[in-house]
């Protein structure tokens, strides 16, 4: 059972978060053309990094969107930030 | 008799005799026995039969690694199945039977088997039973396979506690090693857990002389006294089963038999695995034969127990670790011979009795071979951790290597096997301070299976894997011992592997003529040993495992005799009035089309939506164009996820510019709740946007019914109720009792409705209010089943129901969004993708029985005729409308709405009826009771 860092409520046990997406994925914008692979793509390519990753996590108590790095492989978690504000 | 009961020694209490039946047959042992040494004590050896050949089987060794002896094993009227018998500790009265034998394991009619190992190879199954079909044999094959048998009672009270725990220093294992780390980490200042999963601690320790100038007994109680004085804590009969995570440690900790263990999560600072090795078996011809054992587990049962496994006792062992072991089991009083097995070709004699054992033709007598092959460390829990393994070539074994962050190995886990020197660094890593370095004096001469070699070996004892299969697993090349494992069948046992994987891979390393690290070994998972679901569960069953969501209206209903059902997690009247249901259900539903029906909604979502982006957030949000929505208007929609399923259905009421109510379906409100705040964070401005979810804070009543308005009002709700002035998808705010109340005229039942909403606080007053001005003119509260009913008559869908994970809103008749809305919405290009523009996609529709036909049965397929049948989709609703005096029904078709009119095929566990496509609505098409 892995502890993950809410920004905001500090570690807890990793049964209190879901996992939203991998970050830097943006939607397209569907008020103009987008192709049927470019759509697809958004929908189902996922990196799936064996390693580093960055995903966007919610944690469930406080409703809170965040970035969490963690490693996929050793499954370290590195570090979280929050969204608010300026993102990276 | 051949193993028995010396006179003095072990642990056991002899003054407290237990008395317990094997197989029929009654027996006696003492207090601290296991079951294996008490049958060992009174001369009973054979325990058990194999998987697949029912060859007869006694204990291999004394403790967690033995494969052969397991048993349903029946106290106070329990019985549980699998239980190891070295590892179960005996109890006054207990009842064992011994698996896949039958009438006993002594004699087993199924013995006969054995004489068809020539044709019962791995694969057998898979290669035998294909034609023409495997489904034909699979009943009797099952039956055939498998070990113990499950009670059919179900114990309600077998219900394991579960605790959350920390410290600083977890040490696992209670042998020597782990209670000298555990000692100096105690003196350290550390907050210390000591685990080790017998009752008694000491490990293998018992089982040497002199430890330190002390006997056995004495050291170990000296240093388990002073890890206790210093604050350290030992937990006995507790096993760690698993690492998990982030150094989650499972712990399993036992009481006495047939009580489910309990559960501690536990989270330490460090892990010191002191959990040591087994002996591992030799791999000659008939090796599996009863009276063939560990060393290591023979002088266990004589030190633990005071049980000597045998008279004439013969040992294999090709290491330095035997010589002392053979001189102590001849101290007790047996005849020992010392063979070398690296000699040369090995073979047991005898079948269910021992007669001796052939050594390059030399024929040694004796009732017993013990053998020891070399000691592999316990790494299980290492592996569960993510350490890695380095191999050893000087111990022939793999050995802890790269360590994972915050744990060490120590002690004979560590591969270091001599006692002082273990003792010496596991102190040292108990302090934390620098390890000392020795040479081992331990020595062994490798020795591996032998493919080609003659007779009958055995790899794995309880599933029958012998190194001819292994063979076979090689020539069909499945070398990877992945795939070796599982189409061999080795290591899946319940021991899994702990005596059969280092030789299956060794033998596998011998067929390949490869180096045994370059084959390695499989994953090691947890549980290190078998553990009851119970344990993992604990009390999450029931409403703890989902709490009821509970009405404010709930003690109203209960005096009014509602039959008070969940639905969505909710708890709400099902119907009102006992006995028959039918007939309520019937009553409520012709109220409402007749008078007016009085609904508890209150478990409808209420989650408003606020601030500047509010409009275009919730535009985003809908199928349905919102942004047009003037305040004071409601408007019906659907919400999609991203590939542009329903998700739930809804109406919105605009209260403002920027407030707006959601009213989601009542099981979907979290659900709906947590996608509108992730697509508000994620997509959106979230300082512009507030999604606030009132669904629990707020009662909704709803009155429904052609005097609807008649009921409502002759209470004071400062709203004007005209049609005109209130029309049908409008809402207004008005106040009832001086709290602000909301109307909203939307409508479930196809009725004039008012859905009224109002602060908890207040709900009680308007609840009773509201059935009082309806009693005047023969009103009354309807529930929920009645409007399942008063829904389907009208055609209105509940998504999840007559929905499913692949409708989208065109298959609903909902067409023109997607293909008009200019603005983005989530989903709105999946809705475009080849799936959203086939034209078989399944739409929803009506359905209708000829006269006098039953209803038809929800969830039946809609089935092609013709040679082929396929499914063309299913009913998805269906009900009795007392209404229309006949059945009614919805249902997901292929090319649902070209096929109205239509007739098609129902078929229904076996039975075909026939049904007319009609459209999905069935009561007032027109609306003209809407608009009312």
């Amino acid at each position: 059972m892995q502890i993950f860092i809410c920004p905001f409520c500090g570690p807890r046990d990793e049964r209190e978060f879901h996992f939203e997406r991998e970050a830097g994925k943006i939607r397209p914008d569907t008020t103009k053309l987008v192709s049927d692979i470019g759509w697809s793509d958004y929908l189902n390519e996922q990196r799936n990094t064996k390693g580093a990753v960055r995903e966007v996590w919610s944690h469930l108590p406080c409703h809170e969107l965040f970035v969490m790095e963690r490693n996929s492989l050793t499954m370290d978690v590195i570090y979280s930030t929050s969204r608010r504000g300026p993102v990276t | 008799m051949t193993s028995y009961r010396i006179d003095h020694g072990g642990l056991i209490d002899r003054t407290r005799p237990l008395v317990f039946t094997f197989d029929g047959r009654s027996y006696t042992g003492f207090d601290g026995d296991t079951l294996a040494s008490a049958l060992l004590a009174n001369g009973v050896r054979i325990m058990g039969r194999s998987f697949k050949y029912h060859r007869p089987r006694g204990p291999w060794s004394a403790w967690v690694d033995d494969p052969n002896a397991i048993m349903n094993v029946k106290l106070n009227g329990r019985e549980f199945p699998n239980c190891a018998a070295t590892t179960t500790y005996l109890e006054d009265g207990m009842a064992a039977r011994s698996v896949n034998a039958f009438p006993s394991a002594q004699f087993d009619v199924k013995g006969g088997l054995d004489l068809m190992h020539r044709w019962l190879t791995a694969g057998f199954y898979y290669k035998t039973f294909m034609w023409p079909n495997w489904h034909l044999f699979e009943p009797v094959i099952r039956k055939m396979a498998g070990l113990g048998e499950i009670s059919r009672d179900v114990f309600e009270d077998y219900v394991s506690d579960q605790v959350h725990d920390c410290c600083d220093t977890l040490v696992i294992g209670g042998g020597g090693t782990g209670l000298a780390a555990a000692r100096e980490a105690v003196e350290t200042g550390e907050n210390v857990i000591l685990v080790d999963d017998q009752k008694t601690v000491g490990g293998g320790l018992f089982r040497t002389g002199l430890i330190e100038g002390q006997a056995a007994a004495d050291w170990v109680e000296a240093q388990v006294a002073a890890i206790e004085s210093g604050g350290g804590r030992v937990m006995r009969a507790t096993t760690a089963f698993g690492i998990h995570d982030h150094k989650l440690v499972g712990l399993a900790e036992h009481g006495k038999f047939g009580c489910p263990p309990r559960l501690w999560r536990l989270r330490p600072g460090r892990i010191i695995l002191a959990s040591g090795a087994l002996d591992r078996p030799i791999t000659f011809a008939n090796n599996d034969r009863p009276g063939v054992m560990s060393l290591d587990g023979a002088c266990e049962f004589l030190a633990r127990y005071g049980v000597l496994v045998g008279r004439n006792i013969a040992t294999l062992s090709n290491n330095s670790g035997a010589e002392s072991s053979a001189r102590t089991l001849e101290q007790a009083g047996a005849n020992v011979v010392t063979l070398d097995p690296t000699a040369g070709h090995a073979c047991a004699i005898g079948g269910k009795r021992l007669r001796g054992v052939e050594l390059n033709g030399a024929f040694h007598y004796a009732d017993t071979i013990l053998c020891s092959g070399g000691q592999t460390p316990l790494v299980h829990l290492w592996r569960h951790a993510g350490g890695k393994l380095d191999w050893n070539d000087d111990l022939q074994a793999f050995v802890p290597g790269k360590a994972p962050e915050g744990m060490i190995a120590v002690g004979s886990a560590n591969g270091f096997f001599d006692l002082q020197h273990a003792l010496d660094d596991a102190r040292a890593v108990g302090a934390d301070t620098a390890r000392p370095n020795k040479k081992s004096s331990y020595k062994l001469t490798p020795l591996w299976p032998k493919p080609g070699s003659k007779g009958r070996q055995w790899i794995d004892f309880q599933h029958d894997v012998t190194i001819k299969d292994v063979e076979l697993a090689a020539r069909e090349n499945y070398v990877s011992v992945e795939h070796l494992k599982r189409y061999t069948t080795l290591g899946m046992a319940s021991d899994q592997g702990k005596t059969s994987n280092m030789s299956g891979l060794a033998a596998m390393a011998a067929v390949l003529d490869r180096p045994i690290p370059e084959v390695g070994t499989t994953t090691f998972r947890p549980p290190f040993v078998p553990q009851p679901l119970a344990l993992y569960a604990g009390q999450r069953k029931a409403t703890l495992f989902s709490p009821l969501k509970r009405l404010k209206l709930e003690p109203e209903h209960r005096a009014a005799d509602a039959a008070l059902v969940e639905y969505g997690g909710w708890l709400r009247p099902g119907w009102f009035g006992s006995g028959d249901p039918t007939e309520h259900i019937f009553n409520e539903v012709q109220l409402v089309r007749e008078t007016a029906g009085i609904f508890d909604a209150s478990p409808l979502g209420k989650i408003e939506i606020l601030g500047p982006d509010a409009e275009a957030f919730v535009n985003f949000a809908f199928y349905n164009t919102i942004a047009t929505l003037k305040p004071g208007h409601v408007r019906y929609g659907f919400l999609l996820n991203e590939r542009g399923i329903v998700m739930d259905d809804g109406v919105v009421a605009r209260l403002g510019d920027n407030r707006f109510v959601i009213s989601c379906s009542s099981g979907h409100v979290d659900h709906v709740r947590d996608h509108l705040e992730v697509w508000r964070q994620d997509c959106n401005d979230p300082e512009r946007i507030f999604v606030h979810d009132t669904t629990q804070h707020w009662s909704t009543v709803t009155v429904t019914g052609p005097r609807a308005r008649d009921i409502l009002e002759k209470i004071d709700t400062r709203i004007e109720l005209a049609a005109d002035a209130f029309p049908h998808m409008t809402v207004r705010e008005g106040t009832f009792d001086g709290a602000p109340i909301r109307v909203a005229r939307v409508s479930f039942t196809g009725e004039l409705s008012f859905e009224v909403s109002i602060r908890n606080t207040y709900a009680t007053a308007l609840w009773n209010a509201l059935l009082k001005s309806g009693a005047s003119i023969g009103a009354g509260p309807v529930g929920s089943e009645a409007m399942m009913i008063l829904r389907a008559e009208k055609g209105y869908i509940i998504v999840g129901k007559d929905t499913d994970g692949l409708t989208m809103p065109h298959d609903l008749g909902f067409t023109v969004p997607r293909l008009k809305k200019k603005a983005a919405f989530i989903g709105d290009r999946s809705l475009h993708m080849q799936v959203g523009n086939e034209t078989d996609r399944r739409a929803l529709v009506g359905l209708e029985v000829d006269t006098g036909s039953a209803m038809l049965s929800t969830g039946a397929h809609i089935v092609a005729d013709g040679s082929k049948p396929r499914t063309l989709g299913y009913v998805t609703s269906s009900y009795d409308s007392p209404t229309l005096k006949r059945p009614i029904a919805l249902g997901l078709l292929e090319q649902g709405a070209e096929r109205i009119g239509e007739k098609i095929t129902v078929w229904h566990l076996g039975k075909t009826v026939t049904a007319t496509v009609c459209p999905p609505c069935f009561y007032d098409p027109e609306g003209v009771h809407l608009d009312a």
